[in-house]
Parts: C-alpha cells; sequence; structure tokens
C-alpha cells in the first residue's frame, strides 16, 4: 500500500509498529483481562506525539495528515483495539471540535496540553435516550449570569473517568431539536460534575466507558465553543473524523486477526499436513486479505479527501459501514480458523472478535450510517 | 410437510419450558458471569427425570425419544446455553454405553449417569487431534486385568466434574482411526487429574479442561466395545450429539429473535419505536425464517434417529445450519439492542459469546461440512 503514502507516512508507520510490538503486544492478553486503563500505553503513545498527530505543531500537535493518523491506528489496533479506540476518542472526537471552532484561548487553554497529552479528552453525546437519534438529547444548559448550568446526563462515554477534559453536547433551545444543541467544555472535577457506573463490556476492556452526570453544575459562560445552537453541526462533523479513526481501526485489527490466522493455519496440522494446505482455509485467508485489502484502500482514498478539503460524510459513512462489518466477519473467520484454541482467552482471536463487534456499534451504527449513505444518494 | 409434536412431546416441550423459566432463566447471568457450574440445576432436571431423557426406563432414563430430548435442551438453551450444554454432554457421555456397552456395562454405569449421581463427560480431543479425531495419541496397553491409560485429553466438557468419563485411546497398531478403543473411565476406580481450566469466551458456565491420564489403570471389563472399535463407538455418539448441539443453537437463535422482538418494540428512538424502521422489520423477519428452518432440521434429525433410520448427514446439516444461524443473528440481536447490547449481563452480549461456540465443538462448521460433502461424492 506504499503506493498511498509518502515517505514521512512509511517512517510514522514503522514507528508505530515498532511501539505496538515492544510495548502493546507483551501484555495486551493481560490487560484485556484486568479491564484496567492503559496508563502506561497512553504515557508512551504522548512521547512518541501519538495523542495529538493531526494537531497543527502550533497547537502542540505533530502537525501531520488525518492519513498518517490513519496509519498509526491501525498499527495500533493490530495489537489492541481498546488503545486505538481511546486514542480516537481523544483525538478525532474530543479535540477536533476544538480544533475547529474554538477560540484562541479555548485552544490554549485545552487544545495544547491535550495534543502534548498531557490531558485526555472525552466526547459526550450520547444518552440513555439519544443513541442514533442524537437529536433527542435532553440534557440541558440554561445561562445563568456569567455561568452555563448544565443539568443531564449522557452514558456510553469513552475515556470516562480518565480524561481531564469532556465536550459535552447540550440542548440550549428545547423547542428547536437539533438546531437547539450547543457543544460545551467541562473540566473534571467542577462541581455538580460525577462520572458515573464504567460498563462492564463484551470487548475493548481496556477502554473506559459509561455515564456522566450533571446536577447544576456550573461552567464559565465562556465554555461555550462555537456559536450558540450550533452544537449539532459541529459534531456532525467531529463524528466524520471519527468513521475514518474507527475504519482505521477496523482495518488494523482485521489485519491483526489475518496474520494470527494465517501464522495458526501454518502451523497447526491435521490429517498429516498444516490445515492452511486445504483448500477451505486456505479460501477463507484469500477472501480475508481480500476484504482488508479493499476497506484499506477506501481507508487512505477517504483520508486523501478529508486531507484535501474535500466533502466526505458520505464517503465517511460508507467507509465506517464497510470496513467495521468487514472487521466482524474477518476476526469471526480468524477464531473458526483457530477452532476450539480461538474460543480461549488464550488466543489473541478471541479478543478480537469480541473487540470488533463494538465496531458497527461505535460513532454511528452501521444502520445510522446507511442512514447518512442513503440520503445522500436519494438527495 | 408440517411437524407436528406428539401429545407427549408436548408435554416435555411445556414441562422444560416451565421449567426453564422458573429455575434457570433467574441465574443465567450469574452462571455465565461467575462462571459457576449449575450443579443445583442439573440435580432439580434429575428430579424431573431430565437429565438421561431419550434413554430406556429400564436403566433409569427418561423413555422418551430424541426429538424430546431436542425439545429440552433448546428450551433450557433458550434461557442459558451453559446448562444446555452441561446437559447435552452428559446426555451424550451416556449413549456409546447404551450403543455399545455389555448388559453389565449399562447395568453398571447408566443408573449413575441417568440419576445424575455422577457427572458424565466424553473425552475425545486432543491438543493434536481436534478435527482430525483418528490423531488421538493417548494409548491404552493392556497389562494383565487392567488397561493402562496415558497421555492428555482438552477441551474436554464436564471435565472437572465428571465422575465417569467415556476415553478415545489408541490400543494397537492400526493405522489412524483404525487403533483406538472406547473405554469407560470411572473415577473413584481409575483416578486422572484434572488439568487446565480453559478461560472461554462464552458457556462460562460449563467448566472446560483438560484431563490427564498418568498410568491410569482402568479394568479390562471397562472396554466399551470391541478392540479397535473406538473410532465408530465415537462417530456413533457424535452424530446424535449434533442434534443436541443443534437444538441448542436453536434455542440461543429463538431467544436472539424473542429479545430483538420485545426491544425493537419497547426502545424509542426519532420518536417511535425501533420497529416502525423496515430495516429492523426485516432483519426480524430474516431471523424468524431461519430459526423456522433450524426448527424443522433439528426435529427432521432426531424423528429420523427416532425411527431407527440413516441421519448422519441430516444431523450434520442441522449442526451446521443451525449453528450458523445462531452466530449471524446473535450478531443481529446486539446490532438492533446498540450499545445496550454490548454489555456484560445484557441477554445478547451472552447469546453472541455462547453462539460461537456451536461453530466449533462437535464438529466444527468445517467438519460438518466434510460429512455432508463426503456422503454426497461418495
Amino acid at each position: 500500500m506504499s503506493y498511498f503514502l509518502t515517505e514521512e507516512q512509511e517512517l510514522m508507520r514503522g514507528i508505530a509498529r515498532e511501539f505496538a510490538k515492544c510495548e502493546i503486544a507483551p501484555v495486551a492478553k493481560q490487560l484485556d483481562v484486568t479491564g484496567e486503563f492503559p496508563w502506561d500505553w497512553i504515557k508512551k503513545c504522548a512521547e512518541l506525539n501519538f495523542l495529538g498527530v493531526s494537531i497543527p505543531e502550533e497547537y502542540g500537535g505533530a502537525g501531520a495528515d488525518c492519513l498518517s493518523e490513519c496509519v498509526i491506528i491501525e498499527e495500533i489496533a493490530k495489537e489492541s483495539g481498546s488503545l486505538a479506540l481511546i486514542i480516537d476518542a481523544h483525538t478525532s472526537l474530543g479535540c477536533m471540535p476544538l480544533l475547529f471552532e474554538g477560540t484562541e484561548e479555548q485552544k490554549q487553554k485545552y487544545l495544547v496540553p491535550a495534543a502534548k497529552g498531557e490531558k485526555l479528552m472525552s466526547f459526550g453525546l450520547t444518552e440513555p435516550g439519544a443513541g442514533s437519534d442524537a437529536g433527542g438529547t435532553k440534557t440541558t444548559a440554561v445561562l445563568d449570569g456569567d455561568e452555563w448550568v448544565i443539568n443531564g446526563s449522557k452514558c456510553w462515554i469513552t475515556n470516562i473517568g480518565a480524561a481531564d477534559t469532556y465536550i459535552i453536547t447540550a440542548k440550549t433551545d428545547p423547542e428547536k431539536g437539533n438546531r437547539g444543541i450547543s457543544a460545551f467544555i467541562i473540566e473534571k472535577g467542577t462541581p455538580g460534575f460525577e462520572v458515573g457506573k464504567f460498563e462492564k463490556k463484551m470487548g475493548l476492556n481496556n477502554s473506559a466507558t459509561g455515564e456522566l452526570f450533571f446536577r447544576n453544575c456550573r461552567i464559565p459562560k465562556e465554555n461555550l465553543i462555537g456559536k450558540l445552537n450550533k452544537g449539532f453541526p459541529l459534531f456532525l462533523k467531529g463524528l466524520d473524523e471519527g468513521r475514518i479513526a474507527i475504519s482505521a481501526m477496523a482495518v488494523g485489527m482485521a489485519q491483526g486477526a489475518l496474520d494470527r490466522a494465517v501464522a495458526y493455519a501454518k502451523e497447526r496440522v491435521q490429517f498429516g499436513r498444516p490445515i492452511s494446505q486445504f483448500q477451505a482455509i486456505a479460501f477463507y485467508l484469500a477472501e480475508m486479505a481480500m476484504q482488508i485489502e479493499v476497506a484499506r484502500t477506501m481507508l487512505y482514498r477517504v483520508a486523501k479527501m478529508r486531507d484535501e478539503g474535500l466533502p466526505y460524510t458520505k464517503e465517511a459513512a460508507m467507509l465506517k459501514l464497510f470496513s467495521s462489518e468487514m472487521c466482524c466477519w474477518v476476526c469471526d473467520k480468524a477464531v473458526q480458523i483457530h477452532g476450539g484454541n480461538g474460543y480461549s482467552r488464550e488466543f489473541d482471536v478471541e479478543r478480537f472478535m469480541r473487540d470488533a463487534k463494538l465496531l458497527t456499534i461505535g460513532e454511528g451504527t452501521s444502520e445510522v450510517c446507511k442512514l447518512v449513505i442513503s440520503g445522500h444518494v436519494l438527495a | 410437510m408440517a411437524f407436528i409434536l406428539t401429545e407427549e412431546q408436548k408435554l416435555i416441550q411445556a414441562l422444560a419450558r416451565e421449567f426453564a423459566e422458573k429455575e434457570v432463566e433467574p441465574i443465567a447471568i450469574k452462571v455465565d458471569l461467575d462462571g459457576i457450574y449449575p450443579d443445583e440445576t442439573m440435580k432439580k432436571l434429575a428430579q424431573i427425570d431430565l437429565t438421561a431423557i431419550p434413554y430406556p426406563c429400564e436403566y433409569g432414563g427418561g423413555g422418551a425419544d430424541y426429538v424430546s430430548y431436542a425439545l429440552v435442551i433448546e428450551e433450557i438453551s433458550k434461557v442459558c446455553a451453559s446448562t444446555g450444554v452441561v446437559l447435552a454432554c452428559h446426555t451424550l457421555a451416556q449413549s456409546p454405553i447404551l450403543q455399545f456397552g455389555t448388559p453389565e456395562q449399562k447395568a453398571k454405569f447408566l443408573p449413575m449417569l441417568t440419576s445424575y449421581n455422577m457427572l458424565g463427560g466424553f473425552a475425545l480431543t486432543e491438543a493434536g487431534a481436534g478435527t482430525d479425531a483418528g490423531a488421538v495419541a493417548t494409548t491404552a496397553v493392556l497389562d494383565g486385568d487392567h488397561y493402562v491409560i496415558n497421555g492428555t485429553k482438552s477441551w474436554i466438557t464436564n471435565g472437572d466434574r465428571a465422575g465417569i468419563v467415556v476415553l478415545m485411546a489408541r490400543t494397537g497398531t492400526g493405522e489412524g482411526t483404525k487403533g483406538i478403543s472406547a473405554f469407560i473411565v470411572e473415577k473413584s476406580v481409575s483416578p486422572f487429574t484434572v488439568g487446565k481450566h480453559e478461560d472461554k469466551m462464552g458457556v462460562r458456565g460449563s467448566h472446560t479442561t483438560e484431563l490427564i491420564f498418568k498410568n491410569c489403570r482402568v479394568p479390562k471389563e471397562n472396554l466399551l466395545g470391541k478392540i479397535g472399535e473406538g473410532f465408530k463407538v465415537a462417530m456413533a455418539s457424535l452424530d446424535g450429539g449434533r442434534i443436541g448441539i443443534a437444538a441448542q443453537a436453536l434455542g440461543i437463535a429463538q431467544a436472539c429473535l424473542d429479545e430483538s422482538i420485545r426491544y425493537s418494540k419497547e426502545r424509542k428512538q426519532f420518536g417511535r419505536p425501533l420497529a416502525s424502521n423496515q430495516a429492523i422489520q426485516w432483519m426480524i423477519a430474516d431471523m424468524a425464517k431461519d430459526v423456522m428452518a433450524s426448527r424443522m432440521l433439528v426435529y427432521n434429525a432426531a424423528s429420523l434417529k427416532d425411527n431407527g433410520m440413516p441421519f448422519s448427514m441430516e444431523a450434520a446439516v442441522a449442526k451446521l445450519f443451525c449453528s450458523e444461524t445462531a452466530m449471524k443473528h446473535s450478531i443481529k440481536a446486539i446490532q438492533i439492542h446498540g450499545g445496550y447490547g454490548y454489555v456484560r449481563g445484557s441477554k445478547v452480549e451472552r447469546l453472541l459469546r455462547d453462539a460461537k461456540i456451536t461453530e466449533i465443538y462437535e464438529g466444527t462448521s468445517e467438519v460438518q461440512r466434510m460429512v455432508i460433502s463426503a456422503n454426497l461424492l461418495r
């Protein structure tokens, strides 16, 4: 695939691969069992500037493009989907709204430490009654003098607890549906803001997911991001970014599963020969490789569209839909090729299969992606 | 052709359903999350004669047919697939004793198992002998009045608790499948040790372990079937076993459908129930279609067996179709539940993890395709 990549991007891939192999791979299995937040990995990522790859250098980032970010996430996801998700939530969802619409003061105060990896970001949109239907947001923000008073709750929020800065959405004009939503910055430790229970999930055990509660939580007036009541288009733009990152995760995880399935198929002997010599198994591997190649090509193309400033909402939805479904299928087949061993936590593919399922749900379910695509097709 | 259940089959189905809802469902989450072997449930199943359903009453069995057995596994698996496989494996272990045992062996061992005084296990798989079951490396050497068993079995369901294990070991120099014989190993008489416990993705209430045999002395009279006939014993048992696992997968798939219907009517997004979206309606239609086809395949294979007709290929088709249906639709069921389907403790999350094993054990999907194509291409 180096056809798509510059020398610099290939170099970044090399660094990410080295990091993934040396730092993530040796402990990923153990950390999946304990489910702890991977602070050691995060610190290393900060040192390598992986927490602000596509943030401009003037704001503490690496100043690289979206494609570079994809390549790094892909390499990390080959070893740990959890870490890839943490980075995605931090960068694409957390940092991007600040970069897009933040004031200079907001950027200096919140974006710079985030891009440097000193502080983690989290993005809170989903609520119990507002999943795919993001317009169903119930959390409210009411201006009271120089402060916004936030009330409500969020759920399914990635990086909770670990994050220092939270970008959340709230209704500022309850009459207006999607056009009455605004985005705000809330710091950890603000009175009235609490982190609720952590979800115990099927997979991605090292990414902290859960609830946020706001009870008369007062934040300065200047913590509004962008224009009042314009939060909806802002987070849709962030979600487009996120869909590229999730797809990079899907391609990386699928490649990781394929690599393991290939190694296992060559090694595992049944009926006196390696199972890779059975046509059915070889053809599984062929199809897995083909599906991954299609998704990766699409990924790099959409990342380039984004880097060149072209509209890419429809393409991002197509990419996310295809690559997440592809990843689930590939990981399932990788388990199947491993047979009973693949069902045991001792083998990585078991974790990959559990991790993969989130991809068709998070950042817009497959169904939401189809809504976006059909909306464009029928426009 | 409609498959009509007899009055007796309907009674057993109702009994199993009531038992599943009252006794199994309330603890199913805990059984999974904490990996608890459902011993109390098995004891209660024994009290209502469901631990040896398709076996003759003279040995303490339920005296019912295989269709009834499939109905019970289906109902139990609908609420707890872990309990489903514990029961299916316990039942499977009895089958070779009934089919190939001498009158003495049947009289001695079957009552212990049918009554659940002892849990049964079936020990064929080894680290190097999975799909290629003929590659069994465990040996049994005759020494006076005993066979001396050496080797390690892996992936044995009920392994840590089984009191009686039907074991396949190599007795002769015969190549591959021809040199294997079957034995009844009673743990109290012929001690063996339990090795590694598998930390599995799903069916976590069923304990899967290694069994280690080191100079384990089994009385000569515990040879099951003829010498060198072990592969035949194993395969005959697995044919029936596949109906059990197909029924388990059917139960899982039915539960996916039930949960999807319930949730999609309840959950509102964009101001209306999920079920009002055509995309969701069609997912549910496809689920129902595959569940109905699965059910017919299971009952058909069981009915052929009950009527003494060949059913090996039909059992393979049923096992393949039902397990792939369970897997496909458990994924869809989670998809319908969105984030709520991805948390531990949600039923559909468990159903997906449980569904995956049905494509692997009792012959992987690849083995079923080998069996089916071999039947057609010979």
